[in-house]
């Protein structure tokens, strides 16, 4: 019975934002606690250590804002705006208010943004999900988003990373949600095609709709240790294994590596040096194909639509 | 009356009239009685019972239709609309999924692959079946066929009828996500034209896995869905997170084929018998062969570049959202 955790509360797949939870218990927010095991952490030293708990290597969640930070070189992310926003278009019982609210909390970014930048030198159109925003879930936008990403890179020939944080599919835009992970899949098609390479992170939780769409179709799938990579949810997972014993680290990235499902584990620290390097190593303009209509755009012989970033708008 | 346990809700005032008849009908014979013309008034209520029923169906009725143990599955259809449906085992890597039936087959004369899944019907063949929920080797052997398709340039006509994709263990470890997300890639760009129908239900990520296609057509009882409303109730505050308000969940999903065609989403929606398919199985497999040949009559004009190009297209508009004026993109 699968399909019950592709959306999930994912608040019980991990830590959620430590300052929500911890505040209380440290009341002048010079310190917080982890939620890996309970260690007090300077603030200050935390955030140096780009949230991760010095003691027990905990991974905490980060805002795409910290995301950026932690991994694009000072100064040269440039935001591309998208300039949309979700509709509540199947009349979904409390959907308008959570969005009314997402908004409030994040400004117009609903579950993702995306820009161009560069690691470690390595230039690279990006995509980074938003859990904090509906747990990062999928839906017209954020498929919307993630296609455009991919579209600039194919347009501009210049490889993609896409850091994922996602419950799934977003259930309140039914059938539609579901189509993005069409959308996303065959836009990573086309990225193929142009022989550019596609650069997946997986980050806590990556599970349901958006693991099997476009978090799967990296060329490279790294992943922050102790992620949750599934597709199912663990609450569910556990149902459908009817007693039948799983293993403790079951669905999580360390779990994944011995199958053989992705290719690395790294340390928040390592990611940029990492990705950096793939990126050098990996990307060959030479033999990327810069398609035909990109050059034509502007003439009038530039077919209507296809893979136009304004096609959609 | 065996067919009780069978019996959904909104058709148990049916069922108590065909006890009816075939009681008057029982008595006739025995006794010989005429009882014409009350059997008669008993049929014609029936029939005006019927289509109010149908009238009125909620989309939680529509979900018990679609996963009705009696509606017909894909094998049944395949029975009769194809010849020489000639099955294909395996993908080649771990074993045969047979929740996922393949093979080319004869549509009208002509070759097609066919690509479906399949539900059981008693216990062993659900079982056999794995109760309809593919695993990643169901998808690996659609995917080989359909490339197999490909090659030898035949169309690729996929059947839709699984309540999702399964989630055991087993499939992890074989990786479901990747294999199901490979598919949506592939078929995005394969090279041959592709006719997707579904049948019955329509279960999210293991529906999509085989139904990224250049025409999308569903039966007027099937639903398609991103969630099976008892997951969605059971998930979201907003139902209590209660499965029990399922039908809740059903309505607000938007799952019906009639829904999903005012989305944009799929192209046509085939009629079904008044009472459902499985009321009367050949007629609703004439209105899909005939559906079949029509659409693959249409892409079929195309250049295969074209049609690819096409199905980016079909995919690449959905989503639904607001523009905000006030910002204004970047050119790049």
């Amino acid at each position: 019975m699968p399909p019950e955790n592709w959306f999930q509360k994912n608040t019980k797949f991990g830590s959620a934002p430590i300052e929500d939870k911890d505040r209380a218990a440290v009341p002048d927010g010079l310190a917080v606690k982890c939620s890996g095991c309970g260690e007090i952490l300077f603030n200050k030293d935390f955030e140096k250590n780009l949230k991760v708990c010095s003691k027990c290597g905990h991974h905490h969640r980060m805002s795409v804002d910290e995301r950026i930070a932690a991994l694009f070189d000072e100064g040269t992310f440039e935001e591309i705006n998208v300039p949309i926003r979700s509709r509540d278009f199947l009349k979904f019982p409390d959907y308008q208010d959570k969005l009314d609210k997402g908004w409030a909390k994040s400004g117009n970014n609903d579950s993702f943004r995306i820009g161009i930048g560069k690691i470690q030198g390595q230039k690279c159109v990006a995509g980074l999900s938003e859990f904090s925003f509906m747990g990062g879930s999928m839906g017209s936008v954020a498929g919307e988003k993630i296609t455009r990403a991919i579209e600039t890179g194919v347009r501009l020939s210049l490889p993609v990373v896409l850091v994922a944080t996602s419950g799934g599919a977003r259930m309140q835009e039914g059938l539609m949600s579901l189509m993005q992970m069409a959308k996303t899949a065959a836009a990573a098609a086309r990225l193929a095609k142009a022989r550019l390479p596609l650069f997946i992170v997986l980050t806590d939780p990556t599970t349901a709709g958006v693991m099997a769409s476009y978090a799967s179709l990296g060329d490279v799938l790294i992943s922050e240790p102790g992620a949750l990579v599934a597709f199912t949810g663990q609450r569910v997972a556990a149902q459908a294994a009817q007693g039948q014993k799983l293993p403790a680290n079951y669905q999580t990235a360390e779990w994944r590596l011995e199958r053989g499902h992705i290719d690395l584990v790294l340390h928040r620290k390592e990611l940029a040096t990492t990705l950096g390097r793939l990126l050098g190593l990996l990307y060959n303009p030479a033999v990327a194909v810069r398609p035909a209509r990109t050059t034509a755009r502007s003439t009038a012989r530039a077919k209507a639509g296809v893979s136009s970033e304004s096609s959609n708008s | 009356m065996q067919k009780s346990l069978n019996v959904l809700d909104f058709e148990r005032s049916l069922a108590e009239l065909d006890k009816n008849i075939t009681a008057y009908e029982s008595a006739a014979s025995e006794r010989g009685q005429d009882y014409t013309a009350v059997i008669d008034d008993l049929k014609k209520t029936r029939r005006r019972l019927l289509a109010e029923i149908f009238a009125n169906l909620t989309p939680w009725d529509e979900v018990l239709l679609a996963r009705k143990s009696e509606r017909p599955y894909s094998l049944d259809y395949i029975k009769l609309i194809f010849d020489d449906f000639t099955e294909l085992h395996g993908d080649r890597l771990s074993s045969d999924d047979q929740s996922i039936v393949c093979g080319p087959a004869r549509l009208n004369g002509r070759s097609v692959m066919v690509v479906a899944q399949q539900k059981g019907r008693d216990l062993k063949e659900r079982t056999l079946r794995n109760f309809g929920y593919p695993r990643p080797d169901g998808y690996r052997k659609a995917l080989r066929v359909m490339k197999l398709a490909e090659k030898v340039g035949i169309p690729v006509v996929t059947l839709i009828d699984c309540p999702g994709a399964d989630t055991n263990l087993g499939s992890e470890e074989r990786g479901i996500s990747s294999a199901i997300a490979v598919n949506l890639m592939e078929m995005s760009v394969l090279g041959t034209p592709i006719v997707a129908c579904v049948i019955g239900e329509g279960g999210s990520g293991g529906a999509l896995g085989i139904a990224v296609a250049d025409r999308i057509l569903i039966l007027e009882h099937a639903v398609y869905s991103v969630i099976p409303p008892e997951g969605c109730a059971a998930i979201l505050d907003t139902f209590g997170r209660d499965p029990n308000r399922k039908d809740e969940a059903a309505a607000a999903l938007k799952l019906t084929a009639k829904s999903v065609l005012e989305l944009g989403i799929v192209d046509e929606v085939l009629p079904e018998p008044l009472g459902g398919a499985h009321t009367n199985v050949e007629e609703t497999a004439d209105t899909l062969k005939a559906a079949l040949i029509r659409h693959l009559g249409e892409i079929e004009k195309l250049p295969i570049s074209e049609l690819v190009d096409l199905r980016y297209e079909k995919f690449r508009r959905l989503g639904i959202y607001d523009e905000i004026p006030e910002l204004d993109e970047p050119s790049l």
